[in-house]
């Protein structure tokens, strides 16, 4: 690969997938003792945006690496990793779910969608519709994350004040400050409704 | 991470036998383990997978009573129509805890296993009698805000970080744990262990035990509940401090009453000093200021957290009228 080719897409990944040979582990003690040999792989099957992907993980990937960086599903954006800004939200089954703090290996043969397969050929999702109408974002960098969750928050028990909106909204954390116009395209769609 | 093993247990059975090896650990929603993982802070060799267990139902039986199974999930317990009339205590708690995406995998079971949010706790750079017994507490001298002003040790002042066991301690839960030889009950009260001289002991549940129902009974009290949470933001934030409250009134004397803290203290903080001020009492502001501040009158403040005492007093105060208003309600 030359140089020029090189970009934060194809850049070799470092990470619980790949990582493990070249970054030893520590363990609660500090001792470094790691070897690429401990590394567990196991086989898992997961039904991504409607099609079966067989997949060799590290027990250790998270769904959010293994999506990312096995499936070049970039959508799903890695925020805090520790399930405190929502930025890697996905549907599991239907259900939204911090894709960080749950493991690969746990997902067989579970239905997975992220925002990539939100949308139906080339027509948007709704609420992809209303992001765009209402300019909910600014960098972005939230915005796939709060549409899965917008996108799942209408089918589930949300009270209808503006509110609501913001409590059922609020496992998703916009550091640019997005909110007034979130809160405005999720209403669109409720109204809607 | 260090690497493990994994596998997936098929029944409780299964789940049991499998958990055997040294340093397994079932893994549920995985919400707090798998954080702790990444930290370094928890370092199991094998995870024995529970989520294929069938013990995912809320059953309301003939007795007014409901058992939960332990790996219902959060946001499916906080919407369950039955439990938000009759226990709106323990809803309100679930739906003030985490995120949606959160609650969606958080389970019964794992909730009352989850661990402290002391930062101490998880960063491995800092002394921690919980994470690393005889170590120390850097807690003690160090920053303080969000530790415990009840029930600390001069181990540990962490707090214990639920909501939902919080409403359990209030509606007299009972906790069903399954060994290899069979099953026993733990009152939700006496579930969680504190800190004394032995931190990393946290709850009753032995190495090889798995919680597999909640019990929660009928009670006059459970229908007028409520709990109120105060943190550093409106919401997506661990408490700073909480406060359940359950009562049944005839007119406007209390004859019955729970109160319980969260967020202030090493595990969810049944006040008995707060119900005596209230059993029998005429239900107003004086009455309940002052069951208020019997709760708190034990309170050891630290460096930066004096101002939980206060905090505590109303979040108990506002429980409390909005469990009689509750009661008003259903009168009226």
């Amino acid at each position: 690969m030359s140089h020029e080719e090189r970009n934060r897409r194809n850049f070799p990944p470092m990470n619980a997938n790949t990582g493990a040979a070249t970054m030893p582990d520590v363990d609660a003690q500090g001792a470094s003792h790691i070897q690429a040999s401990d590394m567990v792989m196991q086989s898992v099957s997961l039904r991504v945006n409607g099609t079966v992907r067989q997949l060799e993980v590290d027990t250790r990937a998270t769904l959010l690496d293994s999506l990312r960086e096995q499936l070049s599903l970039f959508g799903t954006k890695k925020g805090c990793d520790h399930g405190q800004c929502g930025a890697c939200t996905i549907h599991v089954n239907g259900r939204r779910v911090n894709a960080c703090l749950t493991l690969a290996v746990m997902h067989d043969g579970d239905e997975i969608t992220t925002i990539e397969g939100l949308a139906s050929h080339d027509a948007l999702h709704p609420v992809q519709e209303a992001f765009v109408e209402h300019d909910a974002f600014q960098c972005g960098y939230c915005t796939p994350g709060q549409i899965m969750s917008a996108a799942a928050l209408l089918k589930e028990p949300c009270g209808p004040e503006d509110d609501d909106i913001r409590e059922c909204m609020s496992g998703n954390i916009c550091r640019c400050g997005a909110y007034p116009n979130i809160v405005a395209a999720v209403k669109s769609l409720r109204n809607r409704a | 991470m260090i690497p493990f093993t994994y596998v997936k247990a098929k029944d409780t059975h299964d789940a049991l036998q499998r958990v055997r090896d040294h340093n397994a650990v079932f893994v549920a929603g995985g919400t707090t383990l798998i954080d702790l993982m990444k930290l370094d802070v928890m370092t199991p060799s094998s995870l024995v997978d529970i989520n294929r267990l069938p013990l995912d139902t809320i059953e309301h039986l003939p007795d007014g009573s409901v058992r939960i199974g332990a790996m219902v999930r959060n946001s499916d317990l906080a919407h369950d129509q039955t439990v938000a009339t009759r226990f709106p205590v323990l809803s309100q708690a679930l739906l003030s805890g985490g995120s949606p995406q959160l609650r969606n995998v958080a389970t019964t079971g794992g909730n009352l296993m989850q661990r402290t949010r002391c930062y101490y706790f998880r960063d491995t750079a800092y002394a921690c009698n919980k994470r690393q017994p005889g170590s120390g507490c850097a807690a003690i001298d160090g920053y303080n805000r969000i530790h415990a002003v009840l029930g600390g040790s001069d181990h540990c002042i962490a707090t214990h970080p639920s909501d939902m066991a919080v409403a359990l301690v209030a509606l007299d839960a009972v906790v069903h744990i399954q060994g290899r030889d069979g099953e026993r009950t733990v009152p939700a009260g006496e579930f969680h262990l504190l800190p004394g001289q032995t931190p990393h002991l946290e709850t009753v549940v032995q190495p090889g035990e798995l919680i597999t129902y909640v019990t929660v009974p009928k009670s006059p009290f459970a229908a007028h509940s409520a709990y109120v949470k105060l943190r550093d933001r409106a919401s997506y934030e661990f408490a700073l401090a909480s406060a359940a409250a359950a009562l049944e009134l005839e007119g406007h004397r209390i004859r019955a009453v729970r109160v319980v803290l969260g967020g202030v203290a090493s595990k969810p903080w049944r006040s008995p000093e707060a119900e005596h001020v209230l059993n029998g009492a005429t239900a107003d502001e004086q009455t309940l200021q002052a069951a208020a501040a019997a709760a708190m009158k034990g309170a050891t403040p630290h460096r930066h957290n004096a101002f939980k005492i206060e905090l505590a007093k109303r979040a108990i105060v506002r429980a409390l009228k909005n469990a009689i208003q509750s009661t008003e309600e259903k009168q009226s």
